[in-house]
């Protein structure tokens, strides 16, 4: 009796330590501070006025204006096709840079640690305003190669992360084994190491994509008129006006994030 | 001797990750000194170049004058006056990023433990609602911000019902505000991830030992989540500084942090060379910055790689 009450004298200790008075308002309130002006985009892309902060009544007709909008198709194609090029190039880059640099030297490593850390601590706009003085400097016109060039250096730190947390991970005997079983580099590299690597390339991949698509300040400064993205188109249409029309595109974009990330949950799930 | 050597030397022979030439690296290091390594030198170089008479780009002449410039201003008779223009921009931007550290650390350590004391299931369906933003364009989430704090949104039309004028948008505060809300979320997770790995059954112990649970806190939890708190103000402090879209859309251009100038320099104002200089200026502070985090993780003995 005396001991069954301890133990739970002590969980209520316990709970109490858990919950601590504030934490749970405070919780509750970033929650909703952080979804609150996402939800706010979603609703008022239904509104029908052209004010965007006066409620008038449910209408889809700034969706019909995003799809006739050719300007708006234009640069989501551009940012597609950006985004896929630099995706799969940084994503090949990164699995490369991370199996070389496990038995590279000292000082080899060193600096690729900095060139790669590089575009995670120097601010972006050094980079853009960088990277623009280079291509008018080597004369790489300003546009998609270049945005692809430019997309595909800062999507390598972020394709990196994942593939080297994993391979850290990795189980050494079945490279022991199959070593020992007479297979040689490239064998291990195609059979084994990468099989045993898919789940993080995958997930360094969809950062690099989501790293890319979102990129606001390099491609405003590389992307040149012919080339403008999604972003860079969004950002003039804002600036020069309020216009429920970006509601609905945001609406159409936060939709498209929420499935890429719900369809990759599945597929590693499926994995598993 | 030989026998000695054998076997670390078979070791390394044997098959491993690490059994992939170095040379697999060389084509990505390459590939990266071209893409990121020159321009960064380029930047370095041209702040040591004078500006074209007309048009943008530099003119092949070396000088200092970008550098004076930041500080010195030149008057047309000659004499030099202290100019603090430039001074208060990076100011601003310290003061901002900083602000904008101090807040969401205050808010994301609440959130952080709260997150971590769910059940598993609870606990990752919040770790996937404070994760989603970051997959979310920092352009929309900023706009959906300036919605929401403009005059006649909802707190303002809510406010007004009382008489209370609200008038937010254009200011510092509104750009603090948006650099507050796309960085939470940045420093929230690394938090996360240290107190979900803290055994709470040593902060009963200290409890049970007969500690306050002030001091249980500041003894034993806060200790323990370090690596996450100085995870989460690097993820936080080096962003917020070179911020560009929270002072161009929430701020109205009326308070510049040092990407907008800089940003100014390369298109309108049609100085490349001044704008390098800002921008070295802001390299040297962002590594200063990087380097007391990492001395300030050592001398605690807290392993932080912030690359």
């Amino acid at each position: 009796m005396s001991h069954s009450q301890t133990a739970s004298r002590k969980r209520g200790k316990l709970v109490n330590l858990r919950n601590f008075p504030g934490f749970n308002p405070t919780a509750w309130f970033v929650l909703f501070f952080l979804y609150s002006p996402l939800l706010y985009v979603v609703i008022y892309s239904f509104n029908s006025s052209r004010i965007g902060a006066v409620w008038e009544s449910f209408s889809v007709k700034w969706y019909g204006k995003v799809f006739e909008n050719t300007d708006i198709q234009r640069a989501l194609k551009n940012s597609l096709q950006v985004g896929f090029v630099a995706t799969v190039l940084s994503t090949i880059l990164a699995v490369m840079a991370a199996l070389g640099l496990l038995r590279m030297q000292r000082a080899g490593k060193a600096v690729a640690m900095a060139l790669i850390g590089a575009p995670l601590i120097i601010a972006e706009i050094v980079l853009a305003v960088g990277t623009l003085g280079l291509f008018i400097a080597v004369g790489v016109p300003l546009g998609k190669v270049g945005l692809i060039v430019a997309h595909t250096a800062f999507c390598i730190p972020f394709a990196l992360l994942p593939i080297r947390a994993r391979l850290s991970q990795l189980d050494m005997a079945p490279f022991e084994a199959a070593s020992d079983l007479g297979a040689n580099e490239r064998e291990i590299l195609r059979r084994i190491t990468l099989p045993l690597l898919a789940p993080a390339i995958f997930a360094g991949a969809l950062l690099a994509f989501a790293i890319s698509i979102d990129d606001f300040i390099t491609s405003f400064f590389v992307a040149g008129p012919g080339a403008t993205t999604l972003p860079v188109y969004i950002f003039g249409m804002i600036r020069s006006t309020v216009t429920p029309e970006v509601n609905a595109i945001s609406t159409l974009l936060l939709l498209f994030s929420g499935s890429v990330l719900i369809g990759s949950y599945l597929i590693q799930r499926k994995r598993r | 001797m030989t026998a000695v050597t054998t076997p670390p030397k078979k070791q390394a022979q044997r098959g491993q990750p690490g059994q992939s030439s170095p040379k697999l690296a060389y084509l990505p290091i390459l590939f990266l000194a071209f893409a990121i390594g020159i321009p960064l030198l380029i930047i370095v170089v041209y702040s040591f170049l004078e500006k074209p008479s007309q048009g943008t780009g530099v003119k092949w002449v070396f000088t200092l004058e970008n550098y004076k410039a930041l500080f010195i201003q030149e008057k047309l008779d000659g004499t030099t006056v202290l100019d603090t223009r430039y001074i208060k921009v990076l100011w601003t931007s310290f003061y901002y990023s900083i602000i904008t550290t101090v807040v969401t650390l205050v808010l994301s350590i609440p959130v952080a433990m709260w997150i971590a004391t769910r059940d598993a299931r609870k606990r990752n369906l919040l770790v996937a609602l404070v994760t989603l933003p970051f997959w979310i364009s920092i352009l929309i989430r900023t706009y959906g911000m300036r919605q929401i704090i403009a005059d006649e949104g909802p707190i303002g039309k809510f406010l007004g019902l009382f008489d209370i004028s609200f008038s937010i948008l254009y200011t510092p505060t509104a750009t603090i505000l948006g650099l507050i809300y796309v960085f939470l979320p940045f420093m929230i997770l690394p938090i996360y991830a240290s107190a979900e790995r803290f055994d709470f059954r040593l902060a009963e112990a200290a409890y049970d030992l007969g500690a306050k649970r002030m001091t249980v806190v500041r003894r034993v939890i806060l200790p323990s989540i370090r690596p996450g708190v100085i995870s989460g103000i690097a993820l936080v402090f080096i962003p917020a500084l070179g911020s560009f879209l929270q002072s161009d859309m929430l701020g109205g251009g009326k308070t510049n942090m040092v990407a907008n100038v800089i940003a100014n320099n390369f298109g309108q104002a049609r100085n490349w060379p001044f704008g390098s200089a800002l921008a070295v200026l802001l390299i040297v502070l962002t590594l200063l910055f990087v380097l007391i985090m990492q001395g300030a993780a050592k001398k605690r003995g807290d392993k932080v790689e912030l690359v």
